[in-house]
């Protein structure tokens, strides 16, 4: 930890900017219930009211309050999009080591499947898997996290393939290790920082596929509050020149550059670059 | 060589700084130097000694990250240090030229060689396309190239690594410079193949009177090329002097250490026992790659001892390297056979158990690929013994630490540390002590000198038979370096083109009657003496007469 403190200090400052305003949505997404001045779904007043010290970002289109679901929003959005992310990488990755190592028919075979899926438009895709499986938030995370997957497995195995060629993967083999132990200590420490800075970059995707398939009606289903939705439902206030709604597309936006600020920051110091 | 005149190039209180961790550092530390017009100096010292660097401003020229910081280098009356890119540009290939190390990656493997030789002299208009394509076969001849009329329309990849080191120094003669530097142009290089290029190099800068500064590390090549020899350690000179006075009586202590480094001899072993079994034998190994048309071995027979060493040398491609891939199981054997302590040893390395995986352990060449960068000298030294040895936890840090003495590391110092805190051949005895490690018989040792300075890999190699006599290891030693067999061989296995052309007790294969290709390879290696190049020239021009 200081370890990371110490880099943090020397780092540029998009880098650091990225870092505080992650931390912030973190927070507020882990304490919602005590920062959030009512409940989640609770009617507060008439439907589209104006911003008042009350209600400080007025209320929806059902008369919630729209503060408070902004808060409750970071907790639903951010919290699955990292589960997704998460299972998409433990999955993407294993797989992609174990067709580098193993290659062969192994290899032919995850790797044709995989092109088979990205061949599909992404969102196409998600959409007709949430219309058979149907739109529950365990779906949701499955379908999204298999399609995320395939574009995490070709980098881990390309990453990967680079690596097995080292002569330190052959010493280990020859010694008799087995497939695990190649994986897990010779090729996952090497491949980690590509694959981190991966992570930033592919958890911006998942976010934004979340919004967009919950502003679409088929991502995090109501009453839950979540960014995406929340644009959908209350798009017609635009007209009346109110800017509420954008305010939790400015909130998505926000995080996807603090993200991808850190992820650059990441990509540099993996990349070896000095300046 | 006309002391009269002018020096051609003269650099004064040369400093470079580079810039490491957001300082700079100087790596040149004022150097003086003076060429005249068809001298060749030779510049000579370990990694790291500023020999490139120094090399590079001499053309006006630093490295990315690099800048002059005070001195000047005064070619032919102007002065390169300040110059701006143009001055310099217009310099370079007309009047200065450059061959690098690697001829195969200087050149662009999309084009034809003939074609970058004219580049230059027809863009800066030193004559025409014709001429120049005429002057390109004329000069492919002068250096010996075979088929001169047509080498030039090969692609880079279509011609071998000694052709292309030679048509390199053509390009380089095109518009012909008054001055080239020649960076470590035969390093890469078999000794074969190594001897036609000093030849041819050192021809064509006599015949058209070039000045040239020749870098390397190899004294007995320094010897042949240079007139002039300056010795570098750390950026600076430790002394210069013309190239007799230099070999003879050298000053400097320094200089008389790497004059001494190749004094190492093992002493000499008793002569194996009748009837005692080897610890592993290859019997009649046939090997060849999947998909390919002709074995990659043939017919190869060794036998390896407890406590002996055998040395496989021959030019890359001859096998040696191919013998140990089957040796360990990565290159199964299609036919022949191997013996581990007189019980078959299964051919692929899946199938053995794992006594025999721990019985032949393998040391390699590139210590930079050979450890994970993201494990420590605990957890690499570490895991061979866990998992031969089963041991843990208390036991298993005393005999971590108990190695690392053994390989003359201090442990408290160095079992923490990553592979990239450690130096080139600290990194090399991290790789022997894996292998040891283990608890080995036989330890595969491929070319595990030949990236180290020759200070460093003298030391490696009293380590080597230190740990031989202590442990009653077997050797494999795989080497293209001569020397290095007569300093640590008690058995000798030439090879070429994938079979054994002589084998037998070093002293046998050192006296002669030799082999032919025994005779070549030997006749081949470089000597400290600046003769040797003439003569050996001399004497296969009388043999083939």
């Amino acid at each position: 930890m200081n370890g990371f403190l110490h880099e943090l200090g020397k780092a540029p400052l998009t880098a650091k900017f990225g870092v505080v305003v992650v931390l912030l949505y973190i927070l507020v997404a882990l304490f919602a219930p005590l920062l959030a001045p009512f409940g989640e779904s609770e009617v507060v007043g008439w439907e589209y009211q104006p911003w008042t010290t009350e209600n400080w970002l007025g209320t929806d289109s059902l008369g919630r309050d729209m503060a408070t679901r902004m808060i409750y929003g970071a907790r639903n959005t951010i919290g699955i999009a990292l589960l997704t992310t998460i299972i998409a990488f433990v999955v993407g990755s294993t797989a992609g080591f174990f067709a580098a190592v193993l290659q062969g028919w192994v290899d032919q075979l995850l790797s044709r499947a995989v092109d088979v899926v990205i061949s599909i438009p992404t969102l196409i895709f998600a959409l007709l898997l949430l219309t058979i499986f149907g739109a529950s938030v365990t779906s949701l995370i499955g379908v999204i996290a298999l399609i995320y997957a395939t574009f995490v497995y070709r980098i881990a195995r390309a990453v990967a393939m680079g690596i097995v060629v080292m002569d330190y993967v052959e010493a280990a083999q020859v010694r008799g290790e087995g497939l695990w132990w190649i994986m897990r200590k010779e090729i996952l420490p090497n491949a980690a920082p590509p694959l981190v800075a991966e992570f930033g970059l592919r958890f911006c995707f998942v976010f934004l596929t979340i919004s967009g398939l919950s502003f679409l009606g088929l991502g995090i289903q109501p009453p839950a509050a979540d960014w995406g939705s929340m644009v959908r439902e209350n798009a017609s206030l635009i007209t009346f020149g109110d800017l509420t709604p954008l305010i939790p597309a400015a909130a998505i936006g926000l995080l996807t550059v603090a993200v991808n600020f850190i992820v650059d920051w990441m990509l540099h110091k993996a990349s070896g670059l000095k300046t | 060589m006309t002391e009269t005149q002018s020096p051609l190039l003269r650099v004064e209180n040369l400093q470079i700084e580079g810039l490491s961790e957001d300082r700079w550092k100087t790596i040149v530390k004022g150097v003086d130097l003076t060429l005249g017009k068809g001298e060749v100096l030779g510049l000579i010292g370990e990694s790291g000694a500023g020999k490139s660097t120094i090399g590079l401003g001499a053309m006006g020229y630093v490295r990315d990250g690099c800048r002059f910081s005070s001195g000047s280098v005064h070619f032919d009356g102007i002065e390169l240090t300040g110059a701006d890119r143009e001055t310099r540009r217009n310099l370079r290939s007309t009047r200065i030229a450059y061959v690098a190390q690697s001829a195969a990656a200087s050149f662009n493997p999309a084009f034809k060689l003939i074609n970058q030789h004219t580049e230059f002299p027809v863009r800066r208009g030193v004559m025409s396309r014709e001429d120049a394509q005429k002057d390109a076969i004329d000069l492919y001849r002068q250096l010996q190239l075979p088929n001169p009329e047509e080498i030039g329309f090969r692609y880079p990849h279509q011609v071998s690594g000694g052709q292309l080191q030679r048509a390199m120094t053509a390009m380089a003669m095109a518009c012909r410079p008054d001055l080239i530097i020649f960076d470590e142009p035969t390093t890469a290089l078999d000794v074969t193949t190594q001897i036609e290029v000093l030849s041819a190099i050192r021809n064509i800068v006599e015949e058209f009177g070039t000045s040239a500064i020749y870098i390397t590390h190899d004294l007995a090549v320094v010897a042949q090329m240079a007139d002039r020899i300056m010795v570098l350690r750390h950026g600076a000179e430790v002394e210069s002097a013309d190239t007799a006075t230099m070999l003879n009586a050298p000053q400097q202590d320094y200089t008389k250490s790497l004059w001494a480094v190749r004094s190492f001899k093992a002493a000499a072993k008793p002569a194996v026992a009748e009837g005692q079994v080897p610890v592993v034998s290859l019997r009649n190994v046939t090997a060849q790659y999947p998909g390919m048309s002709k074995p990659v071995l043939n017919d190869v027979s060794i036998d390896f001892h407890a406590g002996r060493t055998v040395a496989v040398v021959g030019e890359s491609g001859s096998g040696k390297s191919t013998t140990a891939r089957s040796l360990m199981g990565l290159l199964p054997p299609v036919s022949g056979n191997m013996v581990l302590n007189g019980a078959a040893l299964a051919p692929e390395f899946r199938k053995r158990s794992k006594a025999e995986l721990q019985a032949v352990q393998m040391i390699y060449q590139m210590a930079d690929t050979a450890l994970n960068p993201k494990q420590r000298i605990r957890d690499i030294i570490g895991r061979p013994m866990t998992y031969y040895r089963g041991l843990k936890g208390k036991q298993l840090t005393e005999e971590i630490r108990a190695l690392l003495r053994d390989i003359e590391l201090e442990p408290d110092q160095f079992i923490n540390r990553l592979p990239s805190e450690l130096s080139g051949g600290q990194k090399q005895r991290i790789g022997i002590a894996r292998a040891l490690a283990a608890s080995p018989r036989l330890v595969i040792c491929d070319e595990v000198t030949s990236a180290l300075d020759q200070l460093v890999a003298e030391g490696i190699l009293r380590l080597l038979d230190k740990l031989q006599r202590e442990h009653d290891l077997a050797y494999m030693f795989i080497t293209h370096d001569i020397s290095t067999v007569r300093a640590i061989a008690d058995e000798v296995v030439v090879m070429q083109h994938g079979r054994i052309v002589e084998q037998g007790a070093k002293a046998q294969i050192f006296t002669p009657p030799h082999a032919p290709y025994t005779d070549l390879l030997l006749s081949s290696v470089p000597e400290m003496d600046p003769g040797w190049l003439d003569r050996v020239l001399a004497e296969r021009v009388a043999q083939s007469a």
